[in-house]
């Protein structure tokens, strides 16, 4: 499995780990650290096609709701049913067993290298 | 004293406490300029660790202001809602700073701390105004005003095991604690080593829970505040954040300026008529406007609790309807407009004010103005979150209480 450093970033705070023409999706730590305690998580259909950049989910903490945006263009081949059922999995392992979704893609977008995601949130 | 009511010129203020919330891994959060700790490790853990053991809050940006004179207890008569003349010696009373017009400048707790002395604790984001205002109207009587914010830190212990875990905080003695009544206050001190400090000790809270509230000189507080946080942790204490303190505050049905009360708000809208006492003689401010009762259709504040686990949020709309559909259309022709384009419109009844998932309870609760109409208890509601309307019942304020010992 790869590391944090090897994945894509959006502005977005998400996370993109791509491996042939599958894209794994979550949101990054700096995220579930601003969100707080994630207490439901609302994830799209499997088999729907999704468009970079619109609202394709929502993850919820005690605070507020966050939006859950697609970062590529393609189709929603899984979706995690662990973090349906634990929402906090988002928290405590944001990189890895909180994922969120898998996406089939053809091409993808110009996205933000490990080190130009990690000068944006200045850490 | 001091007088020091100009301090806000500094953008951001930081607490006294400030290096022991950095040294405990705190994320901040912005509450009327100052960087508080909005959550240490987890807001759920920290909301369960109050309701089932304790939790520590630094809630030092708080306004305390200090009313003292001979006419002290008449100057609040008139400047506040309640009959605070009434108050004896170490009693607090929650009450309100009405405006003219009857709406709510603020809700604070006045603690009577001797015969001619009074200490009133507002919101944060109310210090100026609230100053402002008690100074002109405690004008007209033999008493002085001294905002004392700055110099006085706010340390709160709530939870079940409050009293157990500081009655055996090494250098605090309070006499009489355990048998402080709620709402009472009592002096205390706090002797860490050579030099004995005081303190005001209050069996008050936000929480819904039994717990103290501290008041203490800034410079001593971050003592205190170890010693609590050593004293208490073997028996589950915990600092706790305000996003706990939010969540806890709401499942306890308590209002929160902003949300539940503003200066738009009357006492009886958000059911805090009995806070407002017009048997009391003379003239208070505000007093012919709330004899004169909020205006005809005003909206009132109700509890309501939904299924699911998606919450209804400030500024959510409510309706009384599941939304315009095939079958509900004739009663909708009946009872809403047709808006304009022949579009046809559901009005709202109502808007949320506060909202979350309930950590307590499980499932979501929020606080609502509704329409008269809609308030009963039982009566079923939709809260339209973002698109979706959930069903929704009304309730009786609070959500949760505690068990109180017999």
């Amino acid at each position: 499995m790869s590391e944090p450093r090897d994945f894509k970033y959006t502005k977005e705070h998400e996370w993109v780990d791509a491996a042939g023409d599958i894209a794994t999706v979550g949101i990054t730590a700096y995220a579930a650290d601003k969100l707080g305690d994630v207490v439901f998580v609302d994830l799209p259909t499997i088999g729907s096609t999704v468009v970079e950049g619109r609202v394709v989910g929502e993850i919820e903490s005690t605070k507020s709701v966050g939006e859950l945006f697609a970062p590529v263009d393609g189709i929603v081949l899984e979706i995690n049913d662990a973090v349906v059922a634990t929402p906090e999995l988002v928290n405590t392992d944001p990189f890895g067993a909180g994922w969120l979704i898998k996406v089939t893609f053809t091409e993808l977008p110009t996205l933000l290298s490990y080190d130009e995601y990690s000068a944006l949130v200045g850490e | 004293m001091s007088d020091s009511s100009d301090s806000t010129a500094t953008p951001e203020r930081y607490s006294p406490l400030h290096a022991q919330h950095v040294a405990a891994g705190a994320s901040f959060t912005d509450f009327a300029g100052w960087q508080m700790p909005v959550r240490y490790s987890s807001d759920l853990a920290e909301h369960h660790a109050v309701r089932t053991a304790a939790g520590l809050f630094d809630l030092s940006h708080m306004a305390e202001l200090v009313i003292l004179g001979p006419e002290a207890a008449d100057a609040l008569d008139y400047a506040l809602a309640g009959r605070i003349s009434a108050v004896a010696i170490g009693q607090a009373k929650y009450s309100l700073l009405l405006g003219r017009e009857g709406g709510i400048v603020d809700d604070l707790v006045a603690y009577r701390t001797g015969d001619d002395r009074f200490l009133i604790v507002a919101n944060a984001s109310n210090r100026e105004v609230v100053a402002e205002q008690l100074r002109e109207r405690c004008s007209l009587f033999d008493c002085q005003v001294f905002d004392e914010s700055d110099d006085l830190a706010l340390i709160a212990v709530q939870g079940p095991a409050a009293y157990e875990i500081l009655s055996q905080v090494p250098g605090v003695d309070v006499p009489g604690l355990e048998e402080l009544k709620y709402y009472w206050s009592t002096p205390g001190t706090f002797k860490p080593g050579g030099d004995q400090h005081e303190m005001l000790v209050a069996r008050t809270g936000y929480t819904g829970e039994d717990g103290f509230e501290l008041y203490v000189a800034p410079d001593v507080a971050p003592v205190l505040w170890d010693a609590i946080l050593d004293t208490g942790e073997g028996s589950g204490l915990v600092p706790a954040g305000l996003a706990s303190r939010d969540t806890l505050r709401l499942e306890a049905g308590m209002p929160l300026y902003g949300h539940e009360l503003g200066l738009d708000t009357y006492p009886s809208q958000a059911g805090l008529g009995r806070v407002v006492n017009l048997k009391k003689e003379g003239d208070f401010v505000g007093r012919a406007a709330v004899e004169a009762g909020a205006p005809e259709g005003s909206r009132v504040l109700v509890g309501l609790i939904a299924e699911g686990k998606r919450a209804g949020r400030a500024g959510y709309e409510v309706y009384a309807t599941s939304g315009p559909s095939a079958a509900s259309l004739p009663e909708l022709i009946k009872g809403h407009e047709l808006g304009e384009g022949h579009e046809l419109v559901e009005e709202p009844v109502g808007v949320v004010t506060s909202g979350a998932l309930s950590p307590t309870l499980g499932y979501p609760i929020a606080m609502a103005y509704v329409d008269a109409a809609s308030a009963s208890d039982g009566a079923r509601l939709f809260i339209d979150v973002r698109g979706t309307r959930v069903p929704a019942s009304v309730v009786p304020l609070p959500f949760y209480k505690r068990e109180t010992r017999s």
